[in-house]
């Protein structure tokens, strides 16, 4: 498929660690793919295509006029692919939450990488006498075995490399994909601009509440009230009001507000509203001002009712928040398994990420 | 050592998610395979300290390809947790919307990455052996309704679940809300056309590989037969069933080896550590690990399409019932003494056992959408007990999956355990995989594209999903090989990608 000599421009997409519901989200254009086919040369999208590594390193630097690039930088070999793919590539989107702030697999951050291989190899059915762990060499009886090793932490694609445009949303909805891959054709056919380097694509400017059908009486809440106690929910109220924390007052719209809409509280996965500048900050001040009191104590009896405050508040964006990481991710004195082989989490050479290096572009 | 090695990078779908290492002896021939996972996210340990009514939501998360099957696994593990019974409704909801999932899942399994092999043929140029060739195949018809049965499974999951990718609307208890009669006569009607294009389908394998005696005789040959334990869920009257029901195993022979509730597994099921691969090899507890082996002194099971058959009495819809005794009577005549069919190893015969499937869900979906309650607003049950421990089981379209949740007195996770789908089946692809390459390689330097396809069609018959990184829109694996000799050194390098 791939064409000998290239007469479109190049295209690729790639997932390094998320779960593939992206590209779920692009094949669900369905006929409109027919448009990206017509438009571009598809030079390398694993979940699509038959393109490959090698394909992608003997091409010239910024060969690919455009890279969907969708998942985290959780090892040692998403890396390596985010840095060819940054070299090859003109323009370079993180697609999707996981490469623009970390996504769910983000909240691993908050925990040591050797508890996350101990909780998998020592699990509750694992029968593991011997406390093996994967090992970036193995010599098995008739050759080597190699594997790539999980870095520290999980990383947003641009705490690795730089990033031209981010794509928002778990996954971004393939109505909003649609208009994306429109701007681009139109843009490349010289029949539109792309906006300033560093732009969210497929995402509004402001909140998920703001296109939330939903009814807000600026009423203020005594307790916060967890989805699954409530026998009734209101279809018509404001989810935030009947109790329920709802993250779409610092969430940027974009969605179409589905999951309010389902009588789902917004999680927040379409990321940090537009001059949001930490999502957990500004979800935390929504909730405090929905609170009724004003009492100290009693607003902090009334935010206690929400029972995970880091993940509700930090959900989709923790690995691209200010906080990026909990310190029990870099410290290496707290790994619980004396058995952790040396060579399984990287050293602490790596250079811990840029706190906050990306906010500006979002 | 002196071993030659090919390496099998099975890019494009699983590129990064998966290699096959083959070693070859001195005499070219096949010592061992490796298939190796290099992927690990950690959802059991960073889920811990989440709230339980969320874990939907985040393993969802764990499959962008399959999110259904982890969210109806979390839910119902959620349920347990808090001894909590939705109402019938919600049960009839959930099922509703996983049967739509089944549909499309399937489609895109069929059309998209195995049905190429059968449909253009398992040596036709790696050009042609996509879902592109299998449209030029059978024509733009059916190429729209593969489109449609996608599309028509996505809008019920969006109708249902609020979302088209992970889907919002399930929680502890039922379901955040219920369905109105026009959506109703919606799913009915793209459930009445999801039947036509399961009997559509299967007409179609009916005539390109079952008309095709060189078909039939790869699909009965030996090089894709292996014998172990099958895996799956069976309902109270022992039919096959994708939600609810109690685990079956049966032993290579259709001997029944046990039946339990999901919430025993443990002892059922234990998985085995190797230090090359990130996912672990589940195998049946009571047997024991006995390497990479078949057979019945050896704790390797299936959890596939095939498997679910094998292990029912029957499917609960007529239609589906009927292609599933002509299944067994076209692949496996002759019954054992005691009256009871024998099972079926041919592992290709997978995708006409999840034809099989795909029309019973379609079946199921009009018999669900057509249930008086469907339409009740009664979807959600509060639960009011102390949350502590719950297992949920269900049949993911790549295997039993299961989720096992320990909470404190808030319901906040303080641990937990997943056995995935596909993870089921690392053990018998592994065999499968080493099975086709000592078939097919010999002599080391006679490996050729059309082999090389052979022995991805091991693989690709279990569907496997690991990473979710395995769907694919041309269908095909492509593969580059390199035989490496002794010291290391390049001497060939083949591909088979246009």
């Amino acid at each position: 498929m791939t064409a000998t000599v290239a007469t479109k421009p190049l295209f690729a997409m790639y997932w390094a660690a998320s779960c593939g519901g992206c590209d779920i989200a692009v094949l669900n254009l369905n006929e409109k793919l027919l448009d990206v086919a017509e438009a571009f040369d598809i030079v390398f999208w694993p979940c699509a295509t038959d393109g490959k590594y090698a394909d992608v390193e003997a091409l010239a630097d910024e060969a690919i006029a455009i890279t969907l690039f969708s998942g985290g930088i959780r090892n040692e070999e998403n890396e390596r692919l985010a840095r060819l793919l940054r070299a090859k590539s003109q323009v370079l989107v993180a697609f999707g939450s996981c490469a623009c702030e970390g996504c769910i697999p983000g909240l691993a951050n908050l925990r040591h990488v050797g508890d996350i291989l101990d909780t998998a190899f020592e699990g509750p059915s694992t029968e593991n006498p011997e406390h093996l762990r994967p090992v970036a060499r193995f010599d098995a009886p008739e050759g080597v075995l190699e594997l790539p090793m999980l870095l520290p932490t999980l990383r947003t694609l641009d705490q690795v490399v730089p990033v031209d445009y981010f794509v928002p949303g778990c996954p971004p909805e393939t109505a909003r994909i649609a208009e994306v891959v429109g701007l681009v054709i139109d843009a490349l056919a010289g029949r539109a601009a792309l906006p300033p380097r560093g732009s969210v694509l497929g995402g509004g400017h402001s909140t998920v509440c703001d296109e939330c059908t939903r009814t807000r009486n600026v009423k203020r809440i005594s307790r916060f009230t967890r989805i699954h106690e409530l026998a009734v929910v209101d279809p018509q109220l404001c989810l935030l009001e009947q109790g329920i924390p709802c993250n779409g007052p610092a969430t940027r719209d974009g969605c179409g507000a589905l999951c309010p809409t389902a009588g789902a509280q917004c999680i927040g996965c379409y990321g940090p509203a537009d001059g949001v500048i930490d999502y957990g900050a500004r979800l935390l001040s929504a909730f405090a001002s929905v609170v009724d009191s004003d009492d100290p104590e009693r607003i902090a009896e009334i935010l206690d009712g929400i029972p995970d405050p880091v993940g509700q508040v930090y959900r989709f964006s923790l690995a691209g928040s200010l906080l990026g990481a909990a310190r029990q991710a870099w410290s290496f004195d707290s790994a619980p398994s004396p058995e952790r082989p040396v060579d399984a989490p990287p050293g602490p050479d790596r250079e811990p990420v840029a706190v906050g290096a990306s906010q500006d572009a979002r | 050592m002196s071993t030659n090695r090919i390496t099998i990078d099975p890019i494009t779908r699983l590129e990064g998610h998966g290699k096959i290492e083959i070693f070859l002896d001195p005499d070219g021939e096949v010592a061992n395979a490796y298939f190796q996972v290099p992927e690990l996210r950690g959802f059991e340990s960073f889920c811990v300290g989440r709230p339980v009514e969320e874990m939907p939501l985040l393993t969802s998360r764990i499959c962008g390809v399959c999110p259904e099957a982890h969210q109806m696994a979390a839910a119902k593990a959620a349920d347990a947790v808090y001894r909590v019974d939705p109402p019938r409704t919600a049960r009839l909801l959930r099922e509703l919307l996983y049967s739509a999932f089944f549909v499309a899942d399937h489609t895109t399994h069929f059309y998209a990455l195995g049905g190429p092999d059968f449909v253009v043929g398992p040596d036709a140029p790696a050009s042609e052996r996509n879902v592109l060739g299998v449209v030029r195949a059978v024509g733009m018809e059916i190429g729209g309704q593969v489109i449609e049965a996608r599309r028509g499974g996505h809008r019920v999951i969006e109708l249902i679940g609020g979302r088209k990718v992970h889907p919002c609307a399930v929680v502890p208890g039922g379901m955040t809300k219920g369905i109105t009669e026009d959506e109703r006569a919606e799913i009915e009607r793209i459930g009445r056309w999801a039947v036509g294009f399961g009997q559509t389908s299967i007409a179609l394998f009916d005539r390109l590989v079952l008309g095709n005696p060189a078909y039939v005789e790869l699909m009965l040959g030996d090089a894709y037969r292996d014998e172990t334990y099958s895996m799956g869920l069976v309902d109270a009257d022992g039919a096959a069933n994708f939600y609810d029901g109690q685990v079956r195993i049966v032993d290579p022979d259709g001997e029944r080896f046990g039946q339990y509730p999901p919430a025993e597994y443990p002892e059922w099921i234990a998985e085995r550590v190797e230090p090359w691969t990130y996912l672990k090899f589940p195998y049946l507890k009571p047997i024991g690990w006995k390497g990479f082996v078949g057979g019945k002194d050896s704790g390797v099971y299936m959890a596939t399409p095939l498997s679910r058959l094998n292990v029912a009495d029957r499917m609960a819809t007529p239609l589906a019932q009927a292609e599933y005794e002509r299944f067994y009577a076209t692949l496996a005549p002759d019954p054992v003494p005691d009256g009871r069919r024998k099972v079926v190893h041919q592992r290709l015969a997978t995708h006409w056992a999840r034809l099989i499937e795909l029309l019973y869900a379609a079946e199921r979906m009009v018999e669900l959408a057509t249930d008086p309650d469907i339409t009740s607003d009664q979807v959600r049950t509060v639960p009011t007990e102390k949350p502590t421990e719950g297992v949920g089981t269900v049949e993911a379209p790549r295997g039993t999956l299961t989720h096992h949740y320990w909470t404190d007195e808030r319901g906040l996770l303080t641990k937990l355990n997943l056995i995935v789908g596909t993870t089921n089946n690392y053990a018998p692809i592994s065999l499968s995989v080493a099975k086709a390459a000592r078939t097919f390689i010999h002599k080391g330097s006679v490996v050729s594209d059309g082999i090389l396809n052979r022995i991805e069609m091991a693989f690709r018959s279990y569907d496997p999903c690991f990473g979710c990184a395995t769907h694919s829109l041309p269908g095909q694996m492509p593969l580059k090989v390199t035989i490496r000799d002794a010291s290391g050194d390049v001497v060939d390098v083949l591909s088979q990608y246009c």
